[in-house]
């Protein structure tokens, strides 16, 4: 799997996003490369979504966005213009939402609005970047496409929704797919399929998916790479396999035994559970933010905690790659 | 034997909608003769997607909806012949949506306490001792009692909507989507919780839930509905063990557990989501289908039991 990696499309260092008061995003580091999934995963409020807005360039006005670094294939994005970056987006990086209806217009035709993405980004007539667009929602197996492209949002399905949502991001080939939480609010069925046409997309167009969620589950069967992302910190960055089979930072962890899972988890006992709440963090926050939930805590939590690397599997916390006891604190 | 905690008979509630621009009436039929005793403390866990009726099926019991037809029996009691005050001393909700169901304008301790005023005739101090108890049984400092729901988190906001429905002390509660709104270390905390109390006061649970893996671990017992029907119902480890149904055996395929490599799971089902305002002819799965056969498609297939299994397919093999 890692062999197949290529080089990094998107690089971002020490990334702060901050809301008046409040640190969404506190120093976060990620590289995406090409070619691969990447998942960021963590708790609401852990500011994926937030991260992955700045990447776009979408976020609200009043948060102020700060980074060492933020490159995307060697662009420099904190150096562009508003419509230099809306020149790459929706054309070499392309975002879709949880809810279809945040990408699509109500009352424009599917055909038309999968049309005209293509035709701002890339000219061309209307009856080409038509046809473009059948065999877009084709790919991402809507039925009679050529039947959906006249109709209306409204017309479609939660799920037919979604998939338009995917066809119309792929207009003009990204490089990068950005999706946040894109499966959260359809049924278990329908989460299954989309799925699928998101690993099957990524594998056959070579896509750079950094795919949001909260739900571990997605992320064991979607990721090459995840970052786990804790009050606005990557607290871990690990190949999946990696993760799953040695997580390390004690939120991790702790994150993984709160999972029920069926066959193995014994019935008649508790859950894993991580007792308390995520912190809301100021700009001036020190030390661990896991610290007060932490099985774990010593002093020097208090201080900043340095990233520890071992290969391609790092993590910010002071305990030893091999550390043994309970994750969090007793319920 | 006592009477079994909840008992349906033939529970069927159809809703007329009007649609489209001249008010044409539909006749939805959210729920279509379902029958089931849940044996007191026990816990049925109810899975099925969006539109098959599980919620509905939940208000119906709480008596929040008169069913069309069919009996609900709770505790051996016609829910009909119940005044609301004694239903609500027998069965309570906790609802998916901790902000939604809990006033936003009033403190904790009145919204705690409300089950205990509607019934009138209990004084003040003892509402109040009883209060600070059932915010402690969940957890909860009773300091809390002081706050507003918006100055707590979710997991917070759903513990003070269990302690309100322990108010009463009753012997059932209803649980519809109890953790879906809050995220996987809180959804945990409330689970344990969940599964503490029914424990420790010997409540039987209606647990509804779209999350198969949270209902394989707090359910002893799970119906799966489909677009109105129980289409099979079976003790949980057996239902998992070797589920019968196909759309069972979809809706287990779908779970993502976190294992690596595994990879997404084909369920084959397709889009065509279920219409409970447009029934299909014969076995009300068969659109969805993979295994679906020609009599699939006319013939209704009758509720089979045996080895401890009821379900509804021709293909089923008992």
């Amino acid at each position: 799997m890692s062999a197949a990696r290529g080089t990094a499309l998107l690089q971002v260092r020490n990334l702060r996003i901050s809301f008046g008061s409040l640190a969404a995003v506190r120093g976060a580091d990620l590289t995406i490369y090409r070619g691969e999934t990447h998942c960021v995963v963590g708790e609401s409020g852990c500011g994926k979504s937030v991260t992955a807005l700045a990447v776009m360039g979408l976020l609200a006005r009043n948060a102020v966005r700060e980074a060492d670094r933020l490159v995307f294939d060697g662009q420099d994005l904190l150096r562009l213009s508003e419509s230099q970056l809306s020149r790459l987006r929706g054309d070499r990086m392309a975002m879709i939402f949880q809810e279809p209806m945040t990408s699509l217009n109500p009352a424009y035709t599917v055909g038309s609005q999968m049309a005209e993405v293509y035709r701002r980004h890339r000219g061309g007539s209307r009856a080409e970047a038509l046809d473009r667009a059948e065999d877009l929602l084709a790919k991402c197996r809507v039925t009679s496409p050529r039947l959906r492209l006249g109709q209306y949002p409204h017309q479609l399905s939660g799920g037919l929704r979604q998939r338009v949502m995917i066809a119309m991001a792929l207009m003009c080939d990204p490089e990068l797919l950005v999706a946040d939480e894109p499966t959260t609010a359809l049924d278990v069925t329908v989460q299954a399929q989309i799925l699928r046409l998101l690993m099957d997309l990524q594998r056959d167009l070579g896509l750079a998916l950094m795919l949001i969620t909260h739900d571990l589950g997605v992320v064991a069967r979607m990721a090459h790479r995840v970052s786990v992302m804790y009050a606005g910190e990557v607290v871990e960055s690990a190949p999946a396999e990696h993760l799953f089979g040695n997580p390390t930072h004690p939120y991790t962890r702790g994150l993984l035994a709160c999972v029920p899972v069926p066959g193995k988890v014994r019935r008649d006992q508790p859950l894993g559970a991580i007792p308390g709440v995520v912190p809301r963090i100021g700009p001036r926050f020190e030390g661990c933010a896991f610290r007060d939930r932490c099985g774990q805590a010593r002093p020097d939590c208090a201080r900043t905690v340095a990233w520890q690397a071992n290969g391609e599997h790092g993590y910010r916390c002071v305990l030893p790659p091999d550390w043994t006891g309970p994750a969090s604190l007793a319920a | 034997m006592s009477a079994p905690a909840i008992e349906l008979r033939g529970l069927t509630r159809h809703f007329r909608v009007k649609t489209g621009l001249f008010g044409e009436v539909r006749h939805v039929v959210a729920v279509d003769g379902v029958s089931f005793a849940v044996p007191a403390g026990g816990v049925l866990g109810v899975v099925g997607e969006s539109g098959c009726g599980k919620s509905t099926l939940a208000r119906v019991i709480l008596g929040l909806l008169p069913p069309t037809s069919g009996d609900v029996l709770v505790d051996g009691q016609r829910l009909s012949t119940l005044d609301r005050r004694a239903r609500a001393r027998l069965i309570q909700p906790v609802f998916q949506d901790p902000f939604s169901s809990l006033n936003p304008r009033r403190r904790i301790r009145d919204i705690v306490a409300l089950p205990l005023v509607a019934q009138g005739g209990i004084a003040e101090a003892e509402i109040r001792r009883r209060v600070d108890e059932g915010l402690e049984r969940v957890g909860l400092d009773p300091t809390m009692g002081e706050r507003l729901p918006a100055q707590l988190s979710g997991g917070q906001r759903q513990r003070v909507a269990i302690a309100r429905a322990l108010e009463l002390r009753p012997r059932i509660v209803i649980c519809d989507e109890p953790t879906s709104a809050l995220d996987v270390s809180v959804q945990a905390q409330i689970l344990n919780l969940l599964a503490e109390l029914r424990r420790d006061l010997g409540l039987t649970y209606l647990f509804i839930s779209h999350n198969l893996a949270v209902v394989e671990h707090v359910a002893t017992e799970v119906a799966v509905m489909y677009l109105g029907r129980i289409v099979e119902r079976r003790p949980t480890e057996a239902l998992f063990a070797a589920p019968e149904h196909p759309y069972t055996k979809a809706l287990l395929a779908s779970v993502l557990t976190p294992e690596p490599g595994l990879g997404i799971p084909d369920v084959g089902l397709g889009d065509l989501m279920p219409d409970p305002a447009n029934i299909p002819p014969g076995c009300r799965f068969h659109p969805r289908c993979p295994a679906a056969l020609d009599r699939c498609r006319t013939e209704p297939p009758q509720p089979r039991t045996g080895r401890g299994i009821e379900v509804e397919c021709h293909l089923a093999t008992v």
